[in-house]
């Protein structure tokens, strides 16, 4: 697959720089993309590939430097202007409008579309277009009822429909199954097969070399380091996107479980409008000092069980305890007040507030205590403090603290969450997918993070779709299906295999609580 | 060759306050085609207005006690708008402050003169409180869309006040409006014809800023306006604070009402919905919901309607071409906002 000599690039990116206030985003970078090649873009949360790719699809506009495409200078001054030039990209946080369906959203912003467009065509061509590559989805669905990997669907459709020929794609997989990836994957992997070029941002490194040929990676806005993907480890390429070695292992403590911190007893949440409830039966509990991990296929009710303890979704029947109280049906501050703090699955629909400041978004759970406020009164001075101590902490790349939490990156979005949650953690921890969107220094940093929590004493929820990363953290592992707990293990019980045959729902064998 | 408007990389800052200096420049322009079009000079126009609204002491007094409603009303709606509550019914709020005041007035005999102007800016905070409190209510339980009822709120308690002034409360003489309020209890009027209002006016000014910017309800307020579903998961409690949003909302508007009949018509009568309102709304906007930045606005809507009408007298125009030259100014202000956060770009097309 070496063809990069004689051929023109397809993207040749020469000398990018791109300044935010406070930040230079990109710094002189130039990259190169042979055709049917794909390209691993790699760094660290904030290093700039976003904010290089949007500027290959008009969102962004380069400060200088210039961009050929198949040999050709090109000014590239809208999202149209790229879709001409046969440029696509799918997005790290999703760009579809949720209230309209999905043929309307794969048709928005075409610029050829005649006044009245004909939907019957269209809805004709995208169901082609999905039969062909496998992407089942419904036309006339709306975005709002579908899954996020039913969504990312039709952000794929969409690039096919316009017929992309070079492919952007930002952490594709980041909010994706390990199921629903390794389907993406062989969608991708089939357009390429049909000569496509493409260029993917990824965090994590078995993807990177399962597709890439090259490897470009940046650090600070900046390319460190060019290579042949057949010439690097994983480890290798962890190495050079942060600059040190990666343990891919974790200090503990012994397991030492102190007393019932949470319980969670025949809970049952009904689905006002799906034939089977939520949750249905569950019961278990977590102690002070203990992990427990959630595993299971996204969808199996582990959101609902998250949100009913904490109190933003009504428990149908069953009862809640934390710390031997009844809090079954408490309201979301009863919770809070109760010491318990959540990292929610979505970071940017409920985990922060887009259009306020960093500052401010790390203080949302603390605003009332005397840490941040006197007398119902914000003293800023405080919250500034407190700010300024987290982002050091917790190491969030900002130019400072009255930065509007949107102009972060995906990555440095999500360390705000854990900062504040983790920060504010009162005894109890539920953390949904909280290394989604990170890097591997950051994933390291969270996981150790959430042990030296147990460590303290403090006992947790811990949501993951990887079980390599239950396994890693978690004491014992639950494993969720269809609403159900199907049995839960102690990690050093068990393997692979048993839980992946929970997963799949396969096994009978349920514990009594 | 072709226009369109994207979004700016960054948001600007000089650009917020270069965009409504640029966009009052195109007003005038606009104002000026028209007035030329009637055959009209604009420079003499526009010095007209501009003497108009703050030619003398009496005109610029005038101006004030204009702006002092105004005011009131863009800070009560700014409230209910930082929440996305388009509460659209601050006119109705307003009247029935003018109501409440009435009320006080006309019927509670039993309280000492002195007492009557207190009680009864009190008694018309609370009804207009009660007024906006009712859509808030129903948005809350129920989720009813608040714009449709806000507005149609407003034509029940105009209504209900013209049947006061014409019916049930009318004055044994003339024919219509209610017996004027005992002097003692209108408001003491301290620059000329500007009245004591304008002090609890700035006040509020001063207490919603406080309370809006410092306060924690204020930075729970901010999250639930730029998003409920994190300011939820936060403990905020988005019904009680759309409730409580629309009773202070509604109380200001009340107190616009009623203070602004103590100290102009005296009574109830022709005129009470005069459309002060309406008119915060834009204030609010304009204002960018910024209880000092509405100071501003509200001098510069008066102004605006105090300058329009010594212009027609001045330039002998009909009463409408005051009216035409108001919404003239109004646009460019308004289309501008969108400029601070987007730009014009100029697309060429290649020769094919
Ligand atoms: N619109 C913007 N306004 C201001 N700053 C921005 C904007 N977009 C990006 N930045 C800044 O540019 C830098 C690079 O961000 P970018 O999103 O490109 O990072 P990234 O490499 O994609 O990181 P991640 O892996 O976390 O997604 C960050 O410091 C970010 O704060
Ligand atoms: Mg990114």
């Amino acid at each position: 697959m070496n063809q990069q000599t004689l051929l023109t690039p397809v993207v040749r990116m020469e000398h990018i720089s791109k300044h935010f206030p406070g930040v230079l985003a990109n710094d002189q970078v130039s990259l190169e993309l042979y055709p049917g090649q794909v390209l691993a873009l790699l760094g660290e949360n904030g290093a700039g590939k976003s904010t290089l790719m949007n500027m290959l699809v008009g969102l962004y506009r380069p400060d200088s430097g210039s961009i050929y495409i198949r040999g050709e200078l090109a000014d590239i001054q809208s999202p149209q202007d790229s879709m001409a030039l046969g440029i696509g990209m799918i997005h790290q946080e999703f760009m579809l409008v949720g209230n309209m369906t999905v043929a309307e959203n794969i048709i928005l912003g075409l610029r050829d579309l005649p006044f009245v467009p004909k939907l019957d065509e269209i809805k004709t061509k995208i169901t082609e277009l999905s039969q062909r590559y496998n992407l089942q989805v419904d036309p006339d669905a709306v975005i709002h009822d579908l899954s996020v990997g039913e969504q990312q669907r039709v952000e794929i459709l969409k690039l096919v429909y316009r017929g992309a020929e070079i492919l952007i794609l930002d952490e594709p997989t980041a909010v994706l199954t390990p199921g629903e990836s390794r389907d993406l994957n062989k969608i991708i992997k089939k357009m390429l097969n049909e000569g496509k070029s493409a260029i993917f941002i990824t965090h994590k490194m078995d993807e990177v070399i399962e597709f890439s040929h090259k490897v470009q990676v940046l650090r600070r806005g900046k390319t460190v380091n060019i290579c042949d993907t057949k010439e690097v480890t994983p480890r290798d390429l962890a190495n050079m996107m942060v600059g040190r070695d990666i343990l891919f292992s974790l200090d503990r403590c012994p397991f030492n479980p102190g007393g019932v911190k949470l319980k969670v007893e025949h809970v049952t949440v009904n689905n006002p409008l799906g034939s089977r409830p939520f949750l249905d039966d569950v019961s278990l509990e977590i102690h002070q000092g203990e992990i427990l991990g959630i595993a299971g296929v996204a969808g199996n009710g582990q959101s609902q069980l998250t949100e009913v303890i904490t109190g933003l979704l009504p428990c149908s029947a069953g009862k809640i305890y934390i710390d031997n109280k009844e809090m079954s049906h408490a309201t979301p501050l009863q919770i809070i007040r109760a010491g318990v703090s959540h990292i929610p699955s979505d970071r940017g629909a409920m985990g922060t507030v887009g259009d306020m400041s960093v500052g401010e978004n790390l203080s949302m759970k603390k605003y009332r205590t005397k840490e941040i406020s006197q007398g119902g009164i914000i003293k800023r001075s405080f919250m500034r403090a407190f700010a300024d101590k987290l982002i050091k902490t917790f190491v969030i790349k900002t130019p400072d603290q009255n930065t509007c939490v949107k102009f972060l990156s995906g990555g440095n979005i999500q360390k705000t969450v854990l900062a504040r949650e983790i920060d504010s953690c009162g005894g109890l921890l539920i953390a949904v997918y909280p290394s989604r969107g990170l890097d591997v220094g950051a994933t390291e940093a969270v996981r150790q993070n959430l042990i030296s929590q147990r460590d303290k004493g403090n006992a947790i929820l811990l949501v993951s779709e990887e079980l390599e990363e239950l396994q890693m953290v978690a004491d014992k592992i639950a494993v969720m299906f269809e609403g159900r707990i199907m049995g839960i293990k102690d990690v050093k019980e068990t393997n692979t295999e048993e839980l992946g045959l929970l997963m799949a729902g396969t096994t009978t064998v349920r514990r009594d609580a | 060759m072709r226009l369109a408007v994207v979004k700016r990389d960054t948001k600007s800052k000089s650009m917020a306050v270069l965009i409504p200096l640029i966009s009052f420049i195109v007003s005038l322009i606009l104002g000026a085609i028209v007035l030329l079009a009637s055959k009209s000079s604009p420079l003499q126009a526009y010095s007209a207005m501009l003497k108009g609204a703050f030619g003398n002491a009496r005109r610029f007094q005038y101006t004030i006690v204009e702006a002092i409603p105004l005011l009131m009303c863009g800070l009560g709606v700014g409230i209910a708008f930082r929440l996305k509550f388009w509460n659209i019914g601050a006119e109705g709020q307003y009247v029935w402050g003018a109501i409440g005041i009435t009320w006080v007035m006309q019927f509670w005999k039993f309280l000492p003169t002195f007492m009557l102007l207190p009680i009864g800016l009190v008694v018309g905070m609370l009804l207009g409180a009660a007024w906006a409190g009712i859509p808030g209510f129903l948005k809350a339980q129920w989720s009813v869309d608040e714009t449709l009822t806000t507005l149609m709120l407003n034509y029940v308690a105009i209504g209900f006040a013209e049947y006061l002034y014409i019916n049930a409360w009318k004055a044994p003489y003339g024919n219509m409006g209610t017996p004027e309020f005992p002097e003692e209890a209108w408001l003491t009027q301290v620059w000329g014809k500007v009245h004591s209002g304008l002090f609890i006016a700035l006040a509020l000014v001063v207490i919603l800023w406080f309370l809006l910017y410092k306060t924690r309800w204020g930075f729970e307020l901010n999250m639930i306006g730029k998003n409920p579903r994190a300011a939820r998961y936060q403990g905020v409690s988005i019904k009680t604070n759309i409730v409580l949003a629309m009773l202070i909302s509604g109380a200001i508007c009340g107190l616009a009402g009623s203070m602004n009949t103590a100290a102009i018509a005296h009574r109830l009568t022709k005129g009470v919905d005069s459309g002060y309102g309406f008119t915060g709304i834009i204030i609010a906007w304009m204002a960018g919901l910024h209880p000092f930045a509405s100071i501003l606005v509200a001098i510069v809507i008066a102004a605006l309607k105090t300058g329009a009408e010594s212009l027609q007298i001045a330039m002998k125009l009909p009463e409408s071409m005051g009216e035409v030259l108001q919404g003239l100014v109004l646009l460019p202000l308004l289309a501008g906002t969108i400029f601070i956060e987007h730009r014009l770009k100029i697309i060429k097309q290649e020769a094919q």
